[in-house]
């Protein structure tokens, strides 16, 4: 286990936002003996942070240098907003552009925490990098390598946005809360006289102001590719225009703007030809899927059928599937079940039971 | 760990010194009248306010009478520009300041651009240094104000702001210096300058903070931007900070005592320094004209090497130090001074600065000196 050995002379960088998870994780980590320092990141412009919700709010940041005086561990905000404008926000809107619907969060983890903010840790002396994620990481002898678990609390797990951390990382990482319930760890920070229990979990995406990406889009795109189109009907006949692929996701019902006797959904966004194409419910389903970049965690690497739990969106519960390795390393879903929505740009990530066996990112659909 | 905790960040704030505290500290307790009050209570304010006001001319080399007290150098430097602008207006709109001028300056300029007024940015060169022939050259018939520092807070380059003065002074232009950076390290002496105005603030010269003040010269008018109940001649309202007043005197009265010797002492210092780094990292650049530099400041890049990691590195290894300025956030945010000077991102980006003072000694500086290897391995 790397957990063995005296905890006293390891040092930990702790990600704190200021919320209730990454304060326990430091708080915890404290409690157990370790050399902790609280890190923030600045990820975006003092502009884009001032709106509500975010993750990197003023606030924020004087919430965690709070705890982190509470905690009397050293507490820094590191600037690292042109990496985050290059790494994350860039391929957030080449995606959207490109009739994706992408994961920003998943690609902060993998770019920002795991990679950058990690390598930063390290130079500061720092034998782990914690965070404040419901999730956890074990050793296998047997199998000689680091497992990702589901957290211990089911209806919090976060191990959907972890799949793509490497062996490396994963041996370099603690996820103190991930063994806890998120009850427990209210309480534990109410004990402690940590008074941001009651804050509100960030749900949106950092970047966005109230859920308007269509703005930023719309600002860091080519301004010479023809932005509206047709809306189609999957037999190609025209049904209304739509104003940028962008401003639809796939199991879209509502702002289509078409008429017709059936209720009517996005099943697709046509690129090449700047349409969206709709049709019912049943248009929806799909037999399985593409991935395309797998990562793999508690396996060294897809050598045949597999049959897994896959979940194709953080919010939705698993579906049993099979995976098949395909050339050029991408991986075919073939689900025993039929799904509905399918939504290329989305992390889809396969689980054995409470391990994370690996996971990609949705290329397309297949009927 | 903190108490044997080495302090090289002079420039960001001074430590108070311990006979400065004493006076603030029965301030605070005795003199607590308002100055302004006809009683006895008042009266004993009165006249340690005066003493402290002569005694800050004397530092100064000027008037009583020229000295206004404020709350910090701030605002010394947004009434000095802001009182002078409007008192000046029917004479013209043009003011001319450089590009490397501390945030309560540029600020202070860019909100008057947006009242009217135009602003030349007089350059610097790669050394940080000004050419004189290009304020020369930007005066124009309707410019009423030039304001230029003293000495620069990031690379401790000093501005020949006496011949300076003398340029604004022969075309009939208003002179200000912003000389926060460089009381208490240099001689300052306002008679021998030839200045209008000259902003100073208390907790650079191991006063507390919330205390600054600005000399203008007898004679001349400027607006005040604080109106109220008429304290400083009318020039700045609100009751006077008694405590920090007498505080401030008392550091400008200290620091003159030692000055000759103390700053002699800082070079030593800084050239056994500079001389340390420059044998463990013989790649380091460093900034500035060090002919013409504060004998405390030091500003040093590792091309390549993130000064952010560095300083946190430092700190946890109990060394207190400081990269360009900061943003609210606590995160550090490019210099302005260092894009001026031409420099390349990646140079800004690995720019620490190093700013000594009373309490370093030569101990200090090899204690550094024997971290910093350590350090930028693990960073390289």
């Amino acid at each position: 286990m790397k957990d063995s050995g005296d905890k006293t002379k390891k040092r930990v960088a702790v990600a704190m936002s200021g919320g209730v998870d990454s304060s326990a994780a430091a708080l915890i980590l404290k409690r157990e003996g370790y050399d902790v320092i609280g890190i923030s990141m600045k990820l975006l412009s003092d502009e884009l942070s001032g709106k509500k919700g975010g993750c990197c709010s003023l606030e924020d940041f004087n919430d965690a240098r709070r705890v982190a005086d509470i905690l009397d561990v050293p507490y820094y905000v590191l600037n690292m907003q042109k990496e985050f404008s290059d790494r994350v926000i860039a391929s957030f809107v080449t995606d959207y552009s490109s009739g994706k619907t992408p994961n920003p969060c998943i690609l902060c983890n993998q770019e920002m925490k795991f990679d950058l903010l990690m390598k930063k840790a390290a130079q500061l002396g720092a034998d782990y990098l914690a965070t404040g994620h419901y999730a956890r990481v074990d050793y296998d002898d047997k199998r000689g390598r680091y497992i990702l678990k589901k957290g211990l609390d089911a209806t919090k797990d976060q191990s959907y946005f972890l799949f793509s951390m490497t062996q490396d990382q994963l041996s370099k990482t603690l996820f103190p809360v991930g063994s806890f319930c998120k009850d427990e760890i209210r309480d534990m920070l109410r004990d402690a006289g940590i008074s941001i229990a009651d804050k509100d979990e960030s749900q949106d995406i950092c970047f966005v102001d109230d859920g308007d990406y269509s703005t930023l889009i719309e600002k860091s795109v080519d301004k010479t590719k023809p932005g509206h189109g047709d809306i189609v009907s999957e037999d190609g006949r025209i049904l209304g225009t739509h104003d940028g692929i962008h401003n639809y996701t796939i199991g879209q019902r509502r702002g289509l703007g078409i008429s017709s006797l059936k209720r009517q959904y996005v099943l697709g966004l046509d690129l090449a030809g700047n349409r969206v194409i709709v049709g019912d419910e049943e248009g929806l389903l799909s037999g399985g899927l593409m991935a395309t970049s797998p990562n793999w965690i508690s396996i060294e690497g897809l050598k045949g059928e597999l049959e897994a739990s896959v979940k194709i969106r953080y919010s939705l519960n698993d579906h049993k599937a099979i995976l098949s390795p395909q050339d050029e390393g991408s991986v075919k879903i073939r689900f025993l079940e039929k799904v509905r929505a399918v939504t290329p740009g989305q992390a889809v990530v396969f689980y054995d039971g409470e391990e994370v066996i690996g996971g990609g990112w949705i290329e397309r659909a297949i009927k | 760990m903190y108490d044997s905790r080495v302090y090289f960040d002079h420039n960001a704030t001074t430590p108070v010194d311990p006979e400065v505290a004493d006076v603030v500290d029965k301030a605070t307790r005795e003199l607590f009248g308002n100055p302004s009050s006809i009683h006895k209570d008042g009266r004993r304010a009165r006249r340690s306010l005066d003493e402290a006001r002569r005694d800050l001319s004397l530092f100064l080399n000027c008037n009583a009478s020229e000295v206004f007290f404020t709350a910090s150098g701030s605002e010394s430097n947004n009434l000095a520009i802001i009182g002078a602008a409007y008192a000046l207006k029917s004479r013209g709109s043009h003011l001319i300041t450089s590009t490397v001028e501390h945030p309560s300056i540029l600020k202070t300029f860019q909100y008057l651009e947006k009242q009217g007024w135009r602003v030349s940015y007089l350059k610097v060169d790669s050394k940080g240094r000004l050419d004189l022939e290009d304020l020369e050259s930007s005066i124009r018939a309707d410019t009423t104000l030039v304001s230029l520092m003293m000495a620069n807070n990031e690379t401790g380059v000093i501005f020949p702001v006496k011949e300076a003065a003398a340029i604004a002074r022969k075309r009939g232009v208003m002179f200000h210096s912003d000389a926060v950076q460089a009381v208490g390290k240099i001689d300052v002496d306002i008679l021998s300058l030839g200045l209008d105005m000259l902003s100073i603030a208390g907790h650079k010269l191991y006063a507390p903070k919330g205390i600054g003040a600005l000399y203008v010269k007898e004679g001349l008018n400027i607006s005040p931007i604080i109106h109220g109940g008429g304290q400083e001649f009318g020039l700045r309202a609100g009751t006077e900070n008694l405590p920090g007043i007498l505080g401030l005197a008392r550091a400008a009265a200290i620091s003159k005592s030692i000055l000759a010797d103390e700053s002699a002492r800082l070079k030593e210092l800084k050239s056994y320094l500079k001389n340390g780094i420059e044998r463990i990292f013989p790649e380091i650049v460093f900034n500035g004209s060090f002919e013409d530099s504060l004998p405390n400041t030091l500003s040093l890049s590792f091309k390549g090497i993130s000064a952010e990691s560095v300083i946190i590195a430092f700190d946890l290894e109990g060394f207190s130090l400081s990269a360009g300025s900061a943003c609210a956030s606590g995160a550090i945010s490019r210099s302005h001074v260092l894009g001026a000077m031409g420099l390349d991102e990646e140079t800004i980006d690995g720019t620490l600065r190093i700013s000594l003072g009373r309490g370093n000694t030569i101990d200090e500086v090899e204690r550094f000196l024997e971290v910093l290897p350590t350090i930028l391995n693990r960073l390289n």
